[in-house]
């Protein structure tokens, strides 16, 4: 135990996902050897962030004004919206530069062992965005795990009737891997989204 | 370090750090256990798909004093692809799974648990009935495996042969008119008729049931569970019947 401000420090550090006890102590030591200015940086980072940074009205993607970037660019084509987890991977999508519509940002997936439902995420947001028509394709891009695919399954039955194409992001093989090292799921996966080549 | 090697059932994972994950399984021999699965979340992970719950699965862990560490797995049903498939499946299923948490303890082990997980799961993942009956039936024998066999037919209290027209969750099931406690409901011949098959297995009454009597059985299966395991299941609610 060390004294008062210290300990504050290393237990507030210590709140963090992914921070244990040993790692909160030897951030508190390294933010106690930098000069003010950087500390202060980070300290202005931090309230910053959480005096600024809200999620947009339209998407639900973290934004500093009321709709993010992506819904604000009127270059964005608007006939197709993602549909992600989290905000984490709208950047994740948006790094690859192959998709160039707008994103809806769930805040998570169903799962029910954690009490989460459908109507604990941004499910209900997305309705009034398909209404008025211009949208012809939803891609589903939820997490390729238990949870993300049973998400899926449910939005996909929800906009069946919609009137626009349900899509769902490609599971299978990871480019640069050996074939031999594939799991039974994935390579299942491969193999019922094989496509045709045209040499 | 000792290793091990099992069949086990993947109950729910929890992520750790920064591509890890924490596993609890329920396994044949061993009862229940959380091990480590290193690097699973990360695209290129070699098991990160045998890993996910509802997976039946040949594991190999090395003892920790804390946590045990996932060094192999095989995967010997991925029923829990097949039932991601089906939303309905997929909210019975992960009920099921969460019972199983309650119903089991560490490191003892409940072979005959596992084994009516294992088939309540391929009944899921199969399509062989309605997943609310599956989940019903799983419920009611999973009960039975931990010590709360609920009756219908003779009385709960006193034992004098039935039918009878009462049912009462605190007595453990159906109760006859001089034993009937205050409070106690009143199902149709017909819920008390499917909830015994239920739990004797005859799926040819169970799958001719009426939707209003399922209804009726399911309401008493989740207030007697909750009742004897003396918590809420968080996932009963988000459970999706036809």
């Amino acid at each position: 135990m060390y004294e008062g401000a210290v300990q504050d420090l290393i237990d507030e550090l210590g709140r963090l996902p992914g921070v244990g006890p040993k790692s909160a102590q030897r951030i508190a030591f390294h933010l106690l050897q930098q000069d003010s200015e950087d500390v202060n940086r980070l300290v202005t980072a931090l309230t910053e962030v959480k005096a600024k940074v809200r999620f947009c009205e339209v998407c639900g993607n973290v934004a500093q004004a009321e709709r993010c970037r992506i819904c604000a660019d009127p270059r964005r084509d608007q006939t197709s919206i993602c549909v992600v987890e989290e905000p984490k991977d709208v950047v994740a999508i948006e790094r690859t530069r192959e998709f160039r519509g707008t994103y809806h940002v769930l805040g998570g997936a169903i799962s029910p062992i954690d009490g989460i439902g459908p109507d604990d995420l941004r499910v209900r947001e997305l309705m009034p965005r398909l209404a008025s028509g211009e949208v012809q394709e939803v891609i589903i891009a939820t997490d390729p795990n238990l949870e993300g695919e049973a998400t899926a399954t449910y939005l996909s039955r929800l906009l069946r009737d919609v009137g626009v194409t349900v899509t769902r992001l490609a599971s299978g093989l990871p480019v640069g891997g050996d074939l031999e090292y594939a799991d039974e799921v994935t390579l299942g996966r491969a193999f019922e989204g094989r496509r045709q080549v045209n040499a | 370090m000792p290793l091990y090697r099992d069949e086990a059932i993947v109950l729910r994972t929890h992520k750790l750090g920064e591509a890890d994950r924490i596993i609890t399984m329920l396994t044949r021999t061993r009862g229940r256990v959380r091990a480590v699965a290193k690097g699973v979340r990360r695209t290129k992970s070699r098991f990160g798909s045998r890993l996910e719950p509802g997976m039946v699965i040949d594991v190999q862990c090395y003892e920790g004093r804390n946590l045990d560490t996932v060094t192999q797995v095989e995967t010997l049903a991925p029923y829990g692809d097949a039932i991601a498939r089906d939303y309905a499946a997929y909210t019975c299923a992960t009920s099921m799974l969460e019972t199983a948490l309650q119903l089991t303890e560490e490191h003892e082990p409940q072979t005959q648990q596992y084994l009516l997980l294992a088939g309540a799961l391929r009944s899921l993942a199969e399509h062989s009935h309605d997943p609310g009956l599956v989940l019903d039936a799983y419920l009611l024998r999973s009960l039975a495996v931990a010590g709360w066999a609920p009756s219908f037919v003779d009385c709960a209290r006193c034992g004098a042969t039935g039918p009878h027209r009462a049912f009462n969750v605190q007595a453990g099931g159906a109760v006859c008119s001089i034993c009937r406690p205050p409070g106690s409901s009143a199902p149709a011949p017909e819920t008390f008729a499917l909830l015994a098959s239920l739990l004797a297995g005859d799926w040819e009454v169970a799958d001719a049931s009426d939707d209003r009597f399922r209804r009726q059985g399911n309401g008493l299966v989740s207030a007697f569970l909750q009742w004897h395991i003396e918590r809420g299941l968080r996932s009963l609610r988000l459970v999706e019947r036809a």
